[in-house]
């Protein structure tokens, strides 16, 4: 086998683990932490037997270790359990709520990574002078704002003061994909911004590292145009570091999602967690965990493979 | 074609510099530099780090590295100023008419592009050949400056071959589209010496064959001998001296050049050995942790008091291993070492403190082996204190007795690292050594970095102290020019094994080993025809074979 | 030694801000939790900043909630850079299976975002103050460990440490008196981001409320009590975002004028 397959297979089997290792620190979290998880969901006036009643429901007679198996297992089989808040089931409840994320955050995806990557070719290229400095102005000002603000800032400038887009973003799925765009339009603008900055600067430096390559000089010494020495020398190994700062931002931008959901009651996954979170609904909010959890890894680990597969030394070995 | 085909006149350049803490300003590195160079001539240009050499030779470029920029005189190729010439034209110079050749092959080919297409770009950017015709000429390169298999070596990656090779192959880019000039910017330095003698031959034959002029610019005099026709030696952005290689190197007028030509005037009588040596390294091997095979094999040396053994060897023969091993850094995996009648424990955490007091190590780097954050008072008091419990006015004294006997005087006690020169950084080093009252020293590489006037000042304290202190070096080196000047012993080392022991006198004279044979007969002498000659010896002894 | 320009800048906001927490109660023209007009006044003077969504002064609301973020994130901050640095010291010097040891499980919980997780833990914990500031110090302890660990990999290979262990030193001297003074400047650094972030986290929190309960003010807890306004044009929930803004923004001004001045190396985010 060539031997930049064992290196993947290696990093996809590492994957797994730490998915796995991740499943138990979230179950963990739920489970193990100090205080009476009955108590603590029900409050301090509930009677002795709401309480039972509580514990028998959440398995919390049994060893932890026995219901963390009987947890894992339900997943790997596609159970996710049901709700304690509705007794509904969780896997039947969270379908619609994760397609209705994954396109939200597929099209804040699909402006903001073309965009930074222009911008960061576009700072690297007027480096110092207005335009850089410019961009990293107003990136810094993103980074320095929390999402939600950012969002109220919009709805309160661009919905209600001059009356474009709307400012909630309630979607079904008798909409078209019109009516559906428009109203995500805000809650897109806010996560790109978010995750702009970030990506933009790291574009930025990632270019700018491999710009500063005494093989770049080399080339300058040909005498090859500056166009021509970006083309053919500096991008194809700025590949491997853009599509590592790219999946490191779309992991960012699955967190960001939670607080843009909730500023804007859009009916995804992340609002759903929230709402469970105060009522402390745990299985719910174990599941979703561990959903988040997986994109944010799986897009982790696409980026180590990307920087595997790019590199010429672990392509053509010795 | 004209008479002079680079006119170098009142060249001056400066840079920017950001001090931390301090306003930028602007500094001068090279005062206003005059020199021609005829079609078919090389000029060497020599001067130590500072000396602005390879600025001069990127200037015949138009090229500023980094923030430095030309800011008077003019520099002529082929009639033209290219000072004045607009970006366009001196991209057509660029790759075309003048081309380069780093120090750095590794760092300046492109690692994901193959060899061959990175030799023929230029040729074919500037329209000098066609892509069939650049590549034909690649491979006739290739095989002119002694690679193995012309043909097929273009086809590979950087990464995939030596460092030699690529330095190669770096010089067959330069003259892939048959420039007019040549910069060689220190092209063998970073080499192994046995590695450097055939690059070195390759790049003079490719010169002669071509008949392109070349700028060569090198620390090393005895290298720039073998290859140039006139040799311009610069001292901090000044010219010194200027003059055909003959007269460089045999009747030199200037002090400065005089000490370049005759450096390492250093003396050492060869000392008998003693019947109980301070150092003794038995059958020892070792090798790293995760690894399954021995980097150093069945080590056997000895070391007597006041005495110095010079172990000597290209990167990768185990030497500095070696210093690790007897340090106790890392342990042996088999075999015994005796110090100072004792039997040392093979790993450092385990060592009295007596046996860490009387062993102490001198780097090459003098810069990463002092805390910057620390004065020089604090950095040889440190040994004291912790060794003597030395504190206050007695402290203060022995520091002072210290700093005289490196020869830096009083004022160095509240200095910092960073306010130091080379020469001097090394020398607090040594006094923090000394502090120790040690038995024996290892000096690893400890005059590799530094100019060459510096290391022979430093050399000669170290004999100095020698006799004053008696304390023993095991001194390691890829210099054997050094090795020459201070040893009484030496061991050969040649991938993780010594290959020759013994007396300085005895290892030094025939009848050699292969490996010694090659080694000794690769350092470059400074006299003329000495390449000609090591190379016209090589082929006869191959040819006899 | 010369400070630019924006680096000023940024020192002065800096200070500013932080003296307004400290001495909230002095500045407030009315109590944290006291109504003292009707629901959401436009500004006026008795006034500055208009009425809440209950008729609470903002301007107060706003300073007690200054005194309240930047109290949790500053001890934040503290735990998760003396938890991460000594961590990163201890697990860089002594190399081998406790670095692999210590550095797996950051790892681990690096591998789930830091909003999932304390979402996760706060399902079952109680939100208290002292909850909020371990958790997000812990959390965010990772960052600092990995900055601190590679910081102090790069010193240790430095040749004056490996002289300090020829020499025979103990593990202390090496730490304090080897590493230590050459790791603080990007520490330093970091430490203003670190902050940043711990701002930003406790407001997110409490605007989800999951993070300082009412009455207390906070920056994020007031803009999820006013968030409603927004959709009749009440600003009154952008006056937290202002001030965050100018606060975080005036940190990273001079956290860049640190590391500018000295290395490269830096944490991330999220």
């Amino acid at each position: 086998m060539h031997p930049i397959l064992t290196l993947v297979a290696q990093r996809l089997a590492l994957g797994v683990l730490l998915l796995f290792a991740a499943s138990i620190l979230i179950f963990a979290g739920t489970s193990i932490l100090p205080g009476d998880v009955a108590q603590q969901i029900l409050g301090q006036a509930a009677t002795p037997e709401a309480l039972e009643n509580m514990r028998r429901e959440l398995g919390l007679n049994e060893p932890p270790l026995t219901r963390y198996l009987s947890w894992l297992g339900g997943i790997l089989q596609g159970d996710l359990g049901t709700a304690l808040t509705n007794g509904l089931d969780i896997a039947e409840s969270l379908g619609a709520r994760l397609s209705n994320t994954l396109f939200l955050a597929f099209w804040a995806a699909v402006i903001s990574v073309p965009l930074a990557i222009f911008l960061g070719l576009l700072a690297v290229r007027y480096k110092d002078r207005w335009p850089d400095k410019l961009i990293s102005g107003v990136t810094l000002t993103t980074i320095s704002i929390p999402e939600f603000m950012i969002g109220y800032v919009l709805v309160y400038w661009v919905s209600i003061q001059f009356g474009w887009f709307s400012s909630v973003a309630i979607i079904n799925d008798s909409m078209t994909i019109w009516q559906k765009l428009n109203a995500i339009a805000i809650p897109v603008m806010v996560l790109t911004l978010v995750v702009l900055a970030h990506m933009m600067r790291m574009t930025r430096a990632a270019i700018l590292n491999v710009m500063q390559s005494a093989y770049i000089e080399t080339a300058e010494l040909k005498g090859m145009p500056m166009l021509k020495i970006i083309r053919k020398h500096a991008f194809p190994n700025a590949i491997a570091p853009i599509v590592n700062v790219v999946m490191i931002n779309l992991a960012y931008l699955v967190v960001g999602v939670v607080v843009v959901e909730v500023v804007f009651a859009y009916p995804g996954m992340g609002q759903y967690l929230v709402d469970h979170v105060a009522k402390r609904d745990i299985p719910v909010v174990q599941a979703c965990g561990l959903i988040f959890a997986a994109v944010y890894i799986g897009l982790n680990l696409v980026a180590d493979i990307v920087s595997i597969l790019a590199n010429p030394r672990l392509r053509h070995p010795k | 074609m004209s008479e002079t085909l680079l006119k170098v006149r009142g060249l001056k350049i400066g840079a920017t510099i950001y001090p931390p803490d301090e306003k930028s300003r602007d500094i001068d590195i090279v005062h206003g530099i005059d020199f021609d160079l005829a079609p078919g001539k090389v000029l060497g240009l020599i001067g130590e780090s500072g000396a602005g050499k390879s600025t001069i030779g990127l200037a015949a470029m138009a090229y500023g590295r980094g923030g430095v920029e030309i800011t008077g005189g003019s520099v002529e190729v082929n009639d033209r100023d290219i000072l004045q010439s607009g970006i366009r034209d001196v991209r057509h110079l660029r790759g075309a008419e003048v081309t380069y050749v780093s120090q750095s092959a590794a760092a300046s080919f492109n690692p994901a592009k193959k060899i061959l297409e990175q030799v023929t770009e230029a040729a074919i950017l500037h329209g000098k050949f066609s892509r069939r015709e650049a590549e034909e000429r690649a491979v006739v390169l290739f095989g002119k400056l002694g690679l193995p298999d012309p043909e097929n070596i273009g086809q590979r990656y950087p990464h995939q071959v030596s460092g030699g090779q690529l330095q190669r192959c770096m010089t067959a880019l330069a003259l892939c589209p048959e420039p007019d000039l040549v910069v060689f910017d220190e092209p063998t330095t970073a080499l192994d010496v046995t590695t450097q003698i055939d690059v070195l031959a390759a790049i003079k034959e490719a010169i002669r064959d071509t008949g392109v002029s070349a700028l060569y610019i090198t620390h090393d005099l005895a290298v720039v001998a073998q290859v140039s026709d006139h040799i311009m030696v610069l001292r901090m952005g000044e010219m010194v001296e200027y003059g055909t290689v003959d007269q460089i190197i045999n009747a030199p007028r200037e002090d400065y050049t005089k000490a370049l030509v005759s450096v390492r005037s250093v003396q050492h009588e060869e000392k008998q050995p003693t019947p109980h040596p301070v150092l003794r390294v038995e059958a020892v091997n070792a090798r790293y942790k995760g690894t399954s095979f021995d980097v150093l094999k069945d080590i056997n040396v000895e070391l007597h008091l006041g005495q110095t053994l010079a172990v000597v060897g290209e990167s990768g023969s185990g030497k500095s291993t070696l210093a690790r091993v007897i340090t106790g850094l890392l342990p042996p995996s088999a075999g015994k070492i005796t110090f100072a009648g004792r039997e040392l424990t093979p790993d450092l955490a385990s060592r009295p403190l007596e046996d860490l007091r009387e062993l102490q190590m001198i780097y090459q780097m003098a810069d990463t082996a002092m805390n910057p954050r620390q004065t020089v008072g604090t950095i040889i008091g440190r040994p004291l204190e912790f060794y003597f419990g030395l504190k206050g006015a007695e402290k203060q004294k022995r520091i002072q007795e210290l700093l005289d006997q490196i020869e830096l005087g009083t004022g160095f006690q509240d200095r910092y690292p960073a306010e130091l020169s080379g020469g001097q950084k090394q020398r607090v080093c040594i006094a923090r050594a000394l502090a120790a009252k040690p038995r024996l020293i290892i000096c690893d590489e400890v005059t590799s970095a530094l100019d060459p006037l510096v290391a022979d000042g430093i050399l000669k304290l170290l004999l100095s102290l020698q006799k004053s202190e008696d304390v023993a070096y095991l001194f390691i080196t890829h210099d054997l020019a050094t090795v020459r000047a201070i040893s009484d012993s030496i061991a050969v080392m040649y991938q993780g094994a010594v290959v020759r022991y013994g007396p300085k006198s005895q290892v030094l004279s025939p009848p050699f080993d292969d490996y010694t044979d090659l080694l000794l007969s690769s350092v470059p002498e400074m006299r003329l025809g000495w390449l000609e000659e090591v190379i016209a010896n090589r082929k006869m002894e191959s040819a006899g074979n | 030694m010369r400070i630019p320009v924006a680096a000023l800048i940024g020192l002065f906001f800096t200070t500013l801000f932080f003296l307004a927490a400290v001495f909230a109660p002095l500045i407030a023209p009315y109590g944290m939790a006291e109504i003292v007009g009707d629901v959401w006044e436009p500004p006026s003077d008795q006034f500055l900043l208009g009425t809440d969504s209950i008729g609470r002064d903002l301007l107060s609301r706003m300073i007690y909630g200054g005194q309240t973020t930047i109290f949790i994130a500053t001890a934040a901050t503290a735990l998760s850079f003396i938890t991460g640095s000594v961590l990163g010291f201890f697990a860089a010097v002594s190399g081998g299976w406790v670095d692999q040891l210590i550095s797996r499980f950051v790892d681990l919980i690096m591998s789930i975002p830091s909003l999932i997780f304390a979402l996760v833990v706060l399902s079952v914990m109680p939100t208290t103050i002292t909850i909020l500031i371990v958790l997000m110090g812990l959390l965010d302890s990772t960052r600092v460990y990995r900055l601190a660990r590679a910081v102090a990999v790069d010193i240790t290979v430095m040749d004056y440490v490996e002289a300090a262990r020829l020499r025979g030193e103990k593990i202390g001297w090496i730490i304090f008196r080897e590493t230590l003074p050459n790791a603080l400047s990007p520490l330093v650094a970091e430490m203003g981001l670190r902050f940043i972030f711990a701002v930003l986290f406790v407001s997110t929190l409490s605007f989800l409320g999951l993070g300082v309960q009412p009455p207390q003010a906070d920056w994020g807890g007031i803009v999820k009590e006013n968030k409603e306004g927004i959709n009749y044009g009440i600003a009154a929930a952008l006056y937290p975002a202002y001030a965050i803004a100018v606060l975080c923004i005036s940190i990273n001004l001079v956290a860049d004028w640190v590391l500018n001045r000295t290395t490269s190396l830096k944490g991330g985010r999220g």
